[in-house]
């Protein structure tokens, strides 16, 4: 999370340095909040209290019937305490994603409260899905597709579910001003802090280390051992992503990009997180190297061609790669005393199916709709002002010189 | 636009979801599956053209 807030501030503008890493706490803080007051009651665990339909023999779990206030679990370190744990932070971190799409002209109450929808609807109803025992966990006892759907670390039910909400702020906000030209042609507005961007990959790795190995350890059910084969294929992909991108931006540009270098690493993060504990060490090189590529080259496809205007790259690094990293589960994913998983990568076709035509027009709609009751987007004088001083009052670097241009009225 | 892009996202899951309910041969529901993800992207090519900003909007 750390790690995340940093790289979003970084790749900000200056005079919204500040705002965003309030917006951030402000985020965690509400996730927390809400997904422990309400979220966890529709997401629950695996084997807890749910509602069940039954249809033609086959039991669908859609959703859990906890109590609210987590009151339904022993908080004492049994398997369904720590899985309401790792998903309160793993929602924090998938509020953290629609933060680094949507910078510079996001109000700080809307953010609180699209947080909110977050921790308390989409989130916990797609990761009861998932992680709690429901019907895309159970597709390969009810329909025989493989082990059913294969999300251990969050790379659909943390970091896509998160990428689709920052690109429905994004559609709904627009792009920040002066972003596009008249003709449609897209003006570079440079990050304030490659040196934030670059510490806040590092940081990151050390956090994925651990939600992947505890995602394995709680959701995949390995054996403690192989979370060593979850760190290196974790590192693995991160490192093969990252410098595919860096290699890609080299020959294109004539020189490494080191912004899109930093969201190759993350996309290798991301992508990673779907079965880190059961790929061959090789797959996840390959899963790295084809995250790298996707990532650096889905950046300009979506500034130049689909006109969206995500500063910090989220949609490409969260959405793209983790729904890559899901179907690369599906190709690629070797479960331990089994030569072959028969019809896994039809589980998690229907999984990436469920997030496309379930989440995305949920979180949609929910944030449209939120939009009409409180807009969501900062007055244009904000806008213009910079989000620090509009909605804090203060900067973040008071004792910079402040170019002129920032303040005169275009 | 924005509308017809909602109802083709949630129709092709709705053919993902009716495929695991209804049918039993593998071909099939490989087929549907299919196909629900087809219709799916086309509901995400709407609402990725219903989105693009007007060149008014932009300046």
């Amino acid at each position: 999370m750390a790690g995340l807030a940093l790289m979003n501030s970084g790749l900000g503008r200056s005079r919204s340095a500040a705002h965003v890493m309030v917006a951030s706490l402000c985020a965690v803080s509400i996730s927390a909040i809400v997904y422990v007051v309400c979220g966890f009651s529709w997401d629950g665990f695996a084997g807890g209290p749910a509602h069940v339909w039954t249809m033609k023999g086959k039991p669908w779990n859609w959703i859990a019937a906890q109590p609210f206030f987590m009151r339904g679990v022993e908080l004492d370190g049994s398997p369904a305490s720590l899985a309401a744990l790792l998903q309160m932070f793993g929602v924090g971190l998938a509020a953290l994603i629609p933060l680094s799409a949507a910078m510079d002209r996001w109000r700080l109450g809307a953010i609180c409260a699209s947080t909110a929808i977050l921790a308390g609807c989409t989130f916990p109803i797609f990761a009861h899905w998932v992680w709690g025992g429901g019907w895309l966990a159970q597709l390969g006892v009810n329909y025989g597709l493989g082990q059913g759907f294969l999300d251990s670390g969050g790379a659909g039910t943390i970091q896509v579910v998160g990428g689709l909400t920052a690109l429905s702020i994004v559609w709904i906000l627009g792009p920040r001003r002066d972003k596009y030209s008249p003709e449609g042609m897209p003006a570079a507005i440079p990050g304030h802090s490659l040196a934030f961007v670059v510490f806040g990959c590092f940081l990151t790795w050390f956090g994925w280390l651990g939600l992947n190995s505890a995602g394995a350890l709680l959701f995949g059910h390995i054996q403690a051992g192989r979370m060593v084969l979850v760190a290196i294929n974790t590192t693995l992909s991160a490192a093969a992503s990252g410098l595919m991108a860096l290699t890609v931006t080299r020959i294109r540009f004539g020189r490494p990009d080191a912004s899109i270098c930093a969201n190759g690493w993350v996309g290798g993060l991301v992508a990673s997180s779907a079965a880190s504990a059961f790929l061959p060490p090789a797959a996840s090189l390959l899963i790295g190297f084809i995250a790298g590529l996707l990532v650096t080259f889905a950046i300009d496809w979506f500034e130049m061609w689909l006109k969206v205007d995500d500063p910090g790259g989220a949609i490409p690094v969260h959405a793209l790669a983790g729904l890559w990293g899901l179907l690369a589960a599906g190709l690629f994913v070797r479960f331990p005393g089994q030569k072959s998983a028969d019809g896994q990568w039809l589980a998690q076709l229907v999984g990436i199916a469920t997030l496309m035509g379930f989440v995305l027009p949920l979180t949609y709609s929910l944030n449209w709709l939120l939009n009409r009751v409180y807009p969501q987007r900062v007055e244009p004088e904000g806008e213009r002002q910079g989000m620090d001083l509009h909605e804090l009052g203060a900067g973040a670097y008071p004792e910079f010189v402040v170019h002129t241009d920032e303040f005169i009225q275009r | 636009m924005k509308l017809a892009g909602l109802l083709f996202l949630l129709a092709g899951w709705g053919i993902v979801l009716s495929a695991l309910a209804l049918l039993r041969s593998t071909p099939a529901l490989v087929a549907f599956v299919l196909a629900g993800t087809v219709v799916e992207l086309m509901g995400l090519f709407l609402m990725f053209r219903s989105h693009l900003p007007l060149s008014e909007e932009t300046r």
